[in-house]
């Protein structure tokens, strides 16, 4: 059995083991719950660790395969290359670590950790599958859960309204893609349909789509995924429900959840319609200086800490989406690392933001201030992940948005010369008064809870590891997914040789 | 004579007779064994079905009646229907004041209709069939004499299916008159000629408008709501499925067997009819407070969707269309069970309000019913819906319509989000009620919940043996 399945089915069979448990053994359940979730951590981290590397190893890993519906083309297919192998190991990573901040949660214990499994199980499932059938159905699976629980265990006065706005907005979005999924898969002859994305990359590879369904299917798909990923203007759900959500889930949703329709732009819609593409990128990287501008400056003048930083998590997509838009190797091997490195940072953020709202029962940052003595390893846990946000080399995040920014020099210096103006002065300025605001200052408070033991410090540890050490070490991922990368880039045109051979993203210097 | 053919019918025309000769020795406290009777024959009707085997089609009856792949489809979908409305019955036993014994013989008579128009391959055989349910329905939907809102129902019901009826009859009249002959098969080989001919044109349109009454379609979708509210439970819960099928089946064999040139020239007609009742159906339901009047116009909203099937025109679109409504059984059957335990005064949306500490259970039944009807998976209306999209979006290379048309089924399905969350909503987010005490749910009730979870869950998750049985069915259809 392939370590993928490990990975994601262990969550999924955690979920239904717990729903025969009586809701009365809270141990048993919270155990279950970090058990599971552990040996899918563990499972990707093995299996990350296993990947054989080089040139010499091209296509899918740890590949898996079983019929399920021939009749229908749909078969159960898993395999990883280098672009979803970080994102598996970071989503895993993020699930261990949402699962153990969770520990405040006592209101309907069992059904909040069920929705929890079924959501992290899915999306891990998503990113492994290589048959759209099934990317696509276990992305709803994930995503449905996500609504349930802001609903239900949300806060704040706006929880309803935000509840339904993500639920319709992604609802939306979610179609959109199954529209374009479907359309993608009924370009093929009847006899030879499938949903299977390796024989859909050869078939589009010999015989490429036509103009006329290129033409209709591309903007579906690059809004319906964009919508996912809240791409301006379609990006307003996001923050107010990242402020709604409980930790767990906000941690999950911004952190991996949101990462699979820059995942699916990157796998299906720029192979297999690289004409469209090549038209479609000059609408995209507009659009993504609005996440990446207008979302900055937005953030900015936010009061309560969680619309900031889901502000400020909106803006770091318009990087991603700025490397998609560069067509170029180096551009998309930085989205993919952008992707793994937001993903723990979001994670990062949202866990100690509501162990920060736990604590002193508000996140208006006006109420805050000289926090960092009664909460030492929280604030600097929270000053770290927010330097990363701004873009300090040593964290993941750097090495991510150079690459972006470099592969996009050669398309548009005006519109990297205004990104660079947005992550670094305007994320500069509202994470560093955020910062100050928050931490230093004269306020005194009682007594606070700050993280007493090694337990409680291991989720936000386990994902400053990872920033830190892809931000130190980012070869680890660029080796893998500059290989994968490749064959898209030479999809849609560009030659991906025409950067040095032995082409090495910039080592940033360690911070200290 | 080929009565070989009508085993089914014939055994439950007979187990109805056995209900109501039975009933005439059962005392009055034990009435309520009557329904375990009819369970017990259907299930054993239903084990029969499936020693027969539709893969050779036999003709019988003067080309009358059809046993094919298709017609032992849907005739298993109608008794696992029926099976599901009687246990539904037996939790409603106290609420029906007398005529237990003739609840289930009504119920065994409309499907044993349903069963027939599964079968008719000829246009007197449809209307024959099509009375045989309707008759039974004026009586079931106003079973609850001594309430208002049945009487209401069952009479709305009796006047609006009346004029449908007389459409369909007209019709039928015309298509005879021109045709010659009132056989499907007669009719599609004649029908080069008669595809020409105005007067074919009227009564295939007037047929067509009797079937849209049955489906709940546009333009004749109004009755749906006041009557599913009024209606009893479990009779609600046999028109929501039963009969809505029994509408399907003959839509697809009168258009695609009788008339497919006609059908194919008037695809257009089936895209708009498709698009203006999903928009109806979700629209209007938005606002509703009642649980069985929001199901009402979400049945419109379904049989929408159901249409897509009808428009594609396709073997596909018909696959998915058996598939969709295989899926929408187990979800409507879960939800009407739910509603026949919970709501037994009013069916105002404010009972629901703290299930999931009342009964666990019925929180989740309901839960999941609604959250297949939205579409979302693994749930069986995601893989409904995902092969009805799939079976449009094939045509699109046709006619760009059917692109416009995925457009405003995406529309809907949003729109339906909203409302199937506001259900769930309001079993977990409401006001506490005062009345917090445990709903017993007794072992029936428990099982037949569990059979449709299952039900949704399995064909949410495995497609590959329903679809496969779905796609041997319509080749029965000749596209």
């Amino acid at each position: 059995m392939s370590p993928l399945t490990v990975i994601f089915v262990v969550p999924l069979l955690g979920a239904l083991l717990l729903a025969l448990i009586p809701r009365n053994f809270r141990f048993v359940i919270r155990s279950l719950a970090l058990l599971a979730t552990f040996v899918s951590m563990l499972a990707a981290i093995n299996m990350f660790c296993e990947f054989s590397k080089g040139d010499a190893v091209r296509g899918y890993q740890f590949v898996e395969q079983h019929a399920w519906a021939p009749s229908l083309g749909i078969s159960y297919h898993v395999g990883v290359d280098g672009i979803n192998l970080g994102l598996i190991l970071m989503g895993a990573v993020v699930l261990f670590a949402a699962a153990c901040v969770s520990w405040r949660i006592t209101d309907r214990e069992k059904e909040y950790y069920i929705l929890l499994l079924l959501m992290g199980g899915g999306i891990l499932g998503a990113f492994a599958s290589l048959d759209l059938f099934f990317f696509y159905f276990l992305h709803e699976l994930a995503l449905v859960p996500t609504f349930l629980m802001i609903g239900l265990w949300g806060k704040g006065d706006n929880k309803n309204y935000a509840t339904f706005q993500i639920t319709l907005y992604l609802s939306v979005g979610a179609l959109l893609v199954l529209i374009g999924l479907l359309g993608v898969y009924l370009q093929l002859p009847v006899g030879q349909r499938t949903f299977d994305v390796v024989a859909l990359t050869a078939y589009f590879k010999a015989h490429p789509m036509l103009p006329g369904p290129q033409h209709w299917i591309f903007p579906i798909l690059l809004f319906g995924f964009g919508i996912l990923v809240s791409l301006w203007p379609f990006h307003t759900w996001a923050p107010l429900g990242y402020g709604s959500a409980p930790t767990g889930t906000a941690m999950l949703h911004a952190g991996v959840l949101k990462k699979f329709g820059l995942y699916g732009l990157i796998r299906i819609a720029l192979p297999f319609m690289p004409d469209e593409a090549q038209k479609w990128v000059y609408v995209l990287s507009a659009l993504c200086l609005g996440n990446i501008l207008y979302c900055g400056l937005v953030a900015m003048r936010q009061r309560n800490l969680n619309y900031l930083i889901g502000n400020s998590s909106v803006a770091h997509m318009g990087f991603a989406f700025l490397g998609i838009a560069s067509l170029s190797l180096i551009g998309l091997t930085g989205t993919v690392v952008v992707m793994v490195a937001h993903g723990f940072l979001a994670a990062l953020t949202f866990a100690l933001s509501g162990y920060l709202n736990d604590e002193i029962k508000t996140l208006d940052i006006a109420e805050m201030g000289g926090l960092l003595r009664r909460l030492p390893f929280i604030g600097t846990a929270m000053i770290m992940a927010m330097l990363a946000g701004c873009g300090v080399p040593g964290f993941a995040g750097f090495p991510g948005e150079a690459l972006v920014l470099f592969g996009n020099w050669d398309r548009s210096g005006t519109v990297t010369t205004l990104a660079v103006w947005g992550a670094l002065v305007i994320g500069g300025v509202y994470m560093l008064r955020a910062i100050r605001h928050i931490w230093h200052g004269e306020k005194t408070w009682p007594e606070l809870n700050d993280a007493p033991n090694l337990w409680r410090k291991l989720p936000y540890g386990l994902l400053l590891a990872g920033l830190l050490i892809f931000g130190c070490f980012p070869r680890l991922l660029t080796d893998n997914i500059k290989i994968s990368i490749g064959p898209v880039v030479r999809a849609v045109g560009a030659d991906p040789t025409e950067t040095t051979p032995g082409f090495m993203p910039v080592i940033p210097r360690s911070r200290r | 004579m080929q009565l070989s053919l009508l085993t089914l019918e014939l055994a439950v025309v007979g187990l109805a007779f056995v209900v109501l000769l039975l009933d005439l020795w059962t005392p009055l406290e034990a009435k309520d064994r009557l329904s375990v009777v009819t369970a017990a024959g259907l299930a054993l009707i239903l084990a029969l079905s499936f020693t027969l085997s539709g893969a050779t089609p036999a003709v019988g009856f003067h080309g009358m009646f059809t046993q094919d792949a298709l017609a032992l489809f849907f005739k298993r979908f109608f008794l696992i229907a029926a099976l599901s409305v009687v246990l539904m019955g037996w939790e409603f036993r106290d609420r029906i004041a007398q005529g237990h014994g003739e609840f289930n013989v009504l119920i065994l008579i409309a499907l044993a209709g349903m069963m027939f128009a599964a079968s008719a391959s000829d246009f007197v055989m449809v209307f024959v069939a099509l009375e045989l349910i309707s008759v039974s329905f004026y009586i079931l939907i106003s079973f609850q004499r001594s309430r208002l809102h049945s009487l209401e129902a069952g009479v709305k019901y009796l006047i609006l299916s009346a004029l449908a009826s007389s459409f369909l009859v007209f019709g039928i009249a015309l298509i005879f008159g021109t045709g010659n002959s009132a056989n499907f098969e007669a009719l599609r080989f004649v029908g080069a000629k008669l595809a020409l001919n105005k007067v074919f044109w009227l009564g295939l349109l007037m047929v067509l408008l009797g079937l849209a009454f049955k489906i709940s379609a546009v333009p004749l979708q109004m009755w749906a709501p006041d009557v599913y509210q009024g209606a009893p439970t479990p009779v609600t819960a046999f028109l929501a499925v039963g009969s809505k099928a029994a509408g399907f089946i003959l839509l697809l064999r009168v258009l695609l067997v009788a008339a497919p040139a006609l059908a194919a020239h008037w695809s257009k007609l089936f895209i708009l009819v498709a698009a203006v009742t999903i928009l109806y159906g979700n629209l209007c339901a938005i606002p509703q407070r009642s649980l069985k009047r929001l199901l009402g116009y979400s049945s419109i909203s379904n049989a929408g969707y159901l249409l897509l099937g009808v428009a594609a025109l396709n073997a596909s679109g018909a696959a998915a269309l058996l598939y969709y409504l295989a899926g929408y059984l187990f979800t409507l059957a879960a939800a009407f069970t739910v509603i026949c335990i919970v709501a037994r005064e009013s069916d105002d949306l404010s009972v629901l309000a703290g299930l999931h500490r009342r009964s666990p259970l019925l929180a989740l039944a309901l839960t999941l019913a609604m959250i297949s009807l939205a579409g979302i998976p693994p749930l069986a209306g995601f893989l409904g819906k995902f092969l009805l999209l799939k079976a449009i979006i094939q045509q699109a290379p046709v006619d760009t319509a059917y692109l416009w048309l995925a457009g405003v089924t995406l529309a809907g399905v949003v729109i339906s989000i909203y409302y199937y969350f506001g259900v769930i909503r309001a079993i977990y987010w409401a006001k506490q009620p005062d009345d917090l005490s445990a709903i017993p749910v007794s072992t029936p009730m428990r099982i037949s919940l569990g059979l449709c979870i299952a039900g949704m869950l399995y064909l949410g998750i495995f497609p590959s043996l329903v679809w496969d049985s779905a796609a041997e069915a319509v080749k029965a259809l000749k596209f």
